[in-house]
């Protein structure tokens, strides 16, 4: 026993100390930096400071996180919605081709995300895709503005993690017993009670992991809104990496992705929390039905 | 499922038919522009290829494109290592610790940016000038997670008793890994591999942040983020097609050989 035990240790060592070198260690200093002053010249002054958490609730930078959450939560309640129909309806389709379309929804995910958001620039853009459709309708006007807007931004986020949200969802969907929705419409209850009542509750967990994914992913995103919000558009990660590459304010930049952590991990403790009931009440939904 | 009505048939297909239009019209599009003889969305003017041969005349873009193989091939080959043999040590274990579990996991769930912004703080203070060697030690850190939680989710059916009973016919333990272990994690093994290539390949924000002052150590992801910003040309799109097809390739040959790592 002990010999498996220091066997596995030192299996498990060289990847261990990469991870503690190369993850643990800088995260630390990270955090640590947030309780630095910055330096005249855009150092950093050793002297401890609480300064730049307190910045962190100035109005100009909350509103940013405001933003920045509000964008993120759009763009998880359309993925949400968007990737469940399209999981339920993979989970309907005949078994065989279930796997296939499970595969060709997911593809786009594993391509580049740089690619994936420029496509929309193409779409979007004044002499665009969307504005030459419009005009082969007989359109005449100005091109309409939508490249550069929060809606593109919003468009974009969607796009790129629609795909998680199907795999997520359709895991619980496909697992599902139709017994269950044949026995909730035998005693009487309509096609939306069935599913407000019965499948949705069953399948709480895949919605909330798929929603937890899109809106961290979100939140802290740095590409999609420097490349289809424009220039001066911000979201936290935007304002993150001008503290680091423009501003050099290293340590409210570590404060800022400080408070994004502490964001991801408020989001992922709710999922537990939301799994847990979910679970507690699909116990009583399949186990408990004979009273 | 249960029989459902000819109306909620066809609307579940159409929701199919639409959900896969939004996913693949962008690209689709793209991908038929790189063709195009005038290279605008305007008109299509003729198939041509000349935006390819335009790419393979630019220096820039193939030295980028040299470093990303760079840095994905060596990456790739450290995080597999490393990753394959942490499964293994991990799940020897009967128990193990939800701090250890935790930190297996946080690579790949941290926020790009942080772990950007963290790393670019630690090689700045160790005073290490960075290049393409540190882009390397950094992406072998998400590299490894993923690698080792492909191999683990196929350890996880493993029957160790074999490795017992190879053990007590007289194997070594080298022996023991190369002809029982091995043989039956190597999918996985290669699956995991081409997942972290491609995750490499794709990565944008951490190279970005790692790869210090100046061009040479420019990445491909780097290069066509520094094309977009600038504006849209065709040879942006005839790069994204290249890109698309190679990653694209890479994953549909891992999931053949590790069938449901994207599936179920």
């Amino acid at each position: 026993m002990s010999q498996t035990r220091f066997r596995s240790s030192l299996l498990m060592a060289p990847a261990l100390l990469w991870l503690t070198a190369l993850m643990v260690v800088p995260c630390a200093l990270v955090l640590a930096l947030a309780f630095f002053r910055r330096g005249i010249y855009g150092g950093i002054d050793y002297t401890f400071t609480l300064e730049n958490f307190g910045l962190v609730f100035n109005p100009l930078y909350a509103g940013i996180f405001l933003k920045s959450a509000r964008i993120a939560g759009t763009a998880t309640l359309i993925a949400v919605v968007v990737g469940y129909a399209a999981a339920y309806a993979i989970a309907a389709a005949p078994r065989r081709w279930q796997p296939v379309f499970l595969f060709f929804a997911v593809l786009p995910f594993w391509s580049n995300y740089l690619i994936r958001t420029y496509a929309w620039i193409v779409l979007l853009n004044r002499e665009g895709l969307v504005t030459q459709l419009l005009r082969w309708f007989g359109y005449t006007g100005e091109p309409p503005s939508m490249l550069y807007t929060e809606g593109a931004v919003i468009a974009g986020l969607v796009y790129n993690y629609l795909p998680f949200v199907v795999l997520a969802c359709y895991a619980p969907l496909s697992r599902l017993n139709p017994e269950l929705a044949e026995a909730s419409r035998d005693l009487g209850a309509s096609a939306m009670t069935t599913f407000r009542r019965v499948i949705l509750p069953l399948t709480v967990p895949g919605i909330a992991a798929g929603a937890v994914f899109v809106f961290v992913l979100s939140i802290g995103n740095f590409v999609t809104p420097a490349l289809l919000g424009g220039g001066r558009f911000q979201m936290i990660g935007n304002l993150v990496y001008d503290q680091f590459l423009t501003a050099n304010d290293w340590p409210f930049g570590a404060a800022l992705a400080m408070a994004l952590i502490a964001i991801m991990l408020l989001v992922l403790m709710a999922q537990a929390l939301a799994a847990d009931r979910a679970a507690g009440r699909a116990a009583q939904t399949t186990g408990g039905g004979d009273g | 499922m249960a029989e459902r009505s000819p109306a909620t048939r066809r609307t579940l297909w159409l929701v199919l038919t639409l959900v896969f239009a939004f996913l693949y019209i962008p690209i689709a599009v793209l991908v038929a522009l790189s063709f195009n003889e005038g290279g605008l969305p305007t008109a299509w003017s003729g198939f041509s290829l000349k935006w390819y041969a335009s790419l393979a005349g630019n220096s820039s873009i193939l030295s980028a494109g040299l470093n990303t193989l760079i840095v994905a091939l060596v990456s790739t080959a450290i995080a597999t290592l490393l990753g394959t043999l942490l499964a293994i040590g991990v799940e020897m274990r009967r128990q193990y610790g939800k701090g250890l579990e935790a930190l297996i996991f946080a690579p790949m769930i941290i926020p790009d940016i942080v772990l950007a912004i963290a790393l670019l703080s630690f090689f700045s203070m160790i005073n290490l000038t960075m290049g393409l060697h540190t882009i390397i030690l950094a992406h072998v850190v998400f590299n490894l997670a993923f690698v080792c939680s492909v191999v683990r989710a196929r350890l996880k059916s493993f029957d160790w008793s074999i490795v017992e009973a190879s053990a007590d016919l007289g194997a070594s333990a080298i022996t023991t890994f190369r002809r029982v272990t091995l043989p039956v994690i190597l999918p996985a093994v290669v699956a995991g591999a081409l997942l972290a290539f491609t995750l490499s390949v794709d990565e944008f924000i951490i190279a970005f942040f790692t790869a210090g002052a100046g061009r040479a150590s420019t990445t491909l992801p780097m290069q066509i983020y520094a094309m977009i910003r600038f504006g849209i040309t065709p040879e942006i799109n005839a790069l994204a097609t290249i890109v698309m097809a190679v990653s694209i390739t890479a994953l549909t040959l891992s999931q053949r050989l590790n069938r449901g790592m994207i599936g179920q």
